[in-house]
């Protein structure tokens, strides 16, 4: 089993920073936009880029939500495990909003499927975008593509990508892990 | 740790503290949607669920089945009084029969101690037991420590009163197991002759006195008194149970401290308990019956997610 960096500090760094600038390109005052990170791993990296918003680029107010899909999958009863679900903390209306959802990897597309399902008992929202740290190109099982993305891979199927972050992992970094 | 240790729910004697708590984290989540103005998730929607009930029931019915449709499982309910039950079936024909027609999950309530674990020896498929004769009725216990730890933070370490007809309450005995596991210290309060023998061996203490009880306890659990189910009398007179073991709001204010009341339901206003003090602050009736779907969709999810 071997591992090697694909995205270093630094390179996060300057990646959430121009994700955040396209963020701010498209949506300006973010005033009908609410971003929605999603659970477990999204969060993260929803909140570094509300955090970046409001700081560095002074937008008043983002609005940050957090979504749990465990309730809307397709592989509920095919794994030997429970699925354990998360906190939903969405405390706002998403009807006629610009919603963008958040997550770190985009792999399958099969947790995004999920997002738009769950994300109708919250409203009907005016449009929804994806924002992604990585894009794992060509294992697509469903027609999904991120509107803004970190970095594109290009990964076998026995690999997988760790997104760590400093706050829960000690550290921002990307790896590649093969089996 | 993310599954139950059981694939049926037939009493909390067969459940561990991990299963409660997995139970309870679950149902925070599932508390959160049913809050929302769309409270349904498709999560089950390759299971069908029979509500089977020999014995008649309100509130735990629809709680089940509002948590069965929540979860997007499709339901069929069936009533023992409208049934081939009185043409001579048995409990077994009749479960086999409806199992047959491709039921994933059975919610069974039946007035006979016993009748879901025999059942689950005996058919194909998870039960879920909604209450059976005088023995257990898991799912209200559940909810009943799911609401006290919502009102108090914990259940452990809290005073516990339950109060009433212990002999004959299925609440009780579930609530008394559920209670010790989580490490709450409970007595049970009521007439002499409504308390089991032995009671003391599951790990409570016996009080004759409503007034001591409610001074040692931060809550108290009133019963009803259950008519149906006594063959005989057990005390002079209603009037004079209610003098003994009734709770009022003169009694409640005299007490220097504020105790959390519950009822299981349906409650016999001033009987055991004055419509004063059902609809008081300190009184948590109906969340309890909030918590009750909360608490049966994450039971409903565990045992299905078991399902293969």
């Amino acid at each position: 089993m071997g591992q090697r960096v694909l995205l270093s500090s630094k390179e996060i760094h300057i990646i959430l920073h121009r994700l955040a600038c396209q963020l701010l390109e498209r949506h300006l005052d973010f005033s009908k936009t609410v971003l929605i990170g999603i659970q477990p791993r999204g969060t993260f990296l929803a909140e570094r880029l509300t955090e970046i918003l409001q700081k560095d680029y002074g937008v008043k107010q983002v609005k940050l939500g957090l979504l749990d899909i465990t309730f809307y999958r397709d592989d509920f009863r095919r794994g030997d495990k429970t699925l354990e679900a998360n906190k939903t903390k969405i405390d706002f209306l998403v009807e006629d909003k610009k919603v963008v959802f958040i997550d770190d990897v985009l792999y399958t597309g099969r947790s995004i499927r999920a997002a738009l399902t769950a994300i109708q008992s919250f409203g009907r929202p005016d449009e929804i975008e994806l924002l992604t740290l990585i894009d794992r190109r060509f294992s697509r099982h469903l027609p999904i593509q991120p509107n803004y993305r970190g970095r594109q891979v290009d990964a076998i199927n026995g690999e997988r990508v760790k997104v760590m972050w400093k706050e829960n992992d000690g550290e921002d970094t990307v790896y590649l892990i093969s089996e | 740790m993310s599954q139950l240790s059981v694939n049926h729910l037939l009493g909390i004697k067969y459940i561990n503290k991990q299963d409660i708590d997995l139970i309870f984290e679950t149902a925070d989540h599932f508390k959160e949607v049913i809050n929302r103005s769309i409270k349904k998730v498709p999560t089950l929607r390759d299971i069908t669920i029979a509500n089977i009930f020999f014995e008649n029931s309100t509130r735990t019915r629809l709680s089940f089945e509002l948590a069965e449709k929540r979860l997007s499982a499709d339901v069929v309910n069936f009533s023992a009084g409208q049934s081939s039950v009185k043409k001579g079936e048995t409990l077994i024909d009749t479960v086999n029969n409806i199992l047959s027609m491709k039921v994933d999950m059975v919610v069974m309530r039946h007035p006979n101690p016993g009748a879901g674990i025999f059942l689950s020896k005996h058919v194909n498929a998870s039960i879920i037991n909604a209450g059976d004769g005088a023995h257990e009725h898991p799912t209200q216990a559940l909810l009943d420590s799911y609401s006290i730890r919502e009102k108090l933070g914990d259940v452990k370490g809290k005073n516990v009163v339950i109060v009433g007809d212990i002999l004959h309450s299925r609440v009780a005995l579930s609530n008394i197991f559920a209670l010790r596991l989580q490490g709450a210290n409970v007595k049970v309060c009521g007439p002499k002759t409504l308390i089991p023998k032995y009671i003391e061996s599951l790990g409570v203490g016996v009080e004759t006195n409503l007034v001591k009880a409610l001074e040692w306890c931060h809550v108290a659990n009133m019963l009803r008194v259950q008519n149906e189910r006594m063959d005989i009398s057990y005390f002079p007179s209603t009037r004079e149970y209610t003098q003994q073991f009734g709770i009022n709001k003169k009694l409640l204010d005299s007490i220097n401290k504020d105790i959390i009341i519950m009822h299981p339901g349906p409650i016999n206003r001033g009987v055991e308990i004055t419509s004063d003090v059902a609809d008081s602050d300190q009184s948590v009736i109906l969340n309890q019956v909030e918590n009750g779907v909360a608490i049966r969709m994450a039971v409903i999810y565990l045992l299905a997610s078991k399902i293969k």
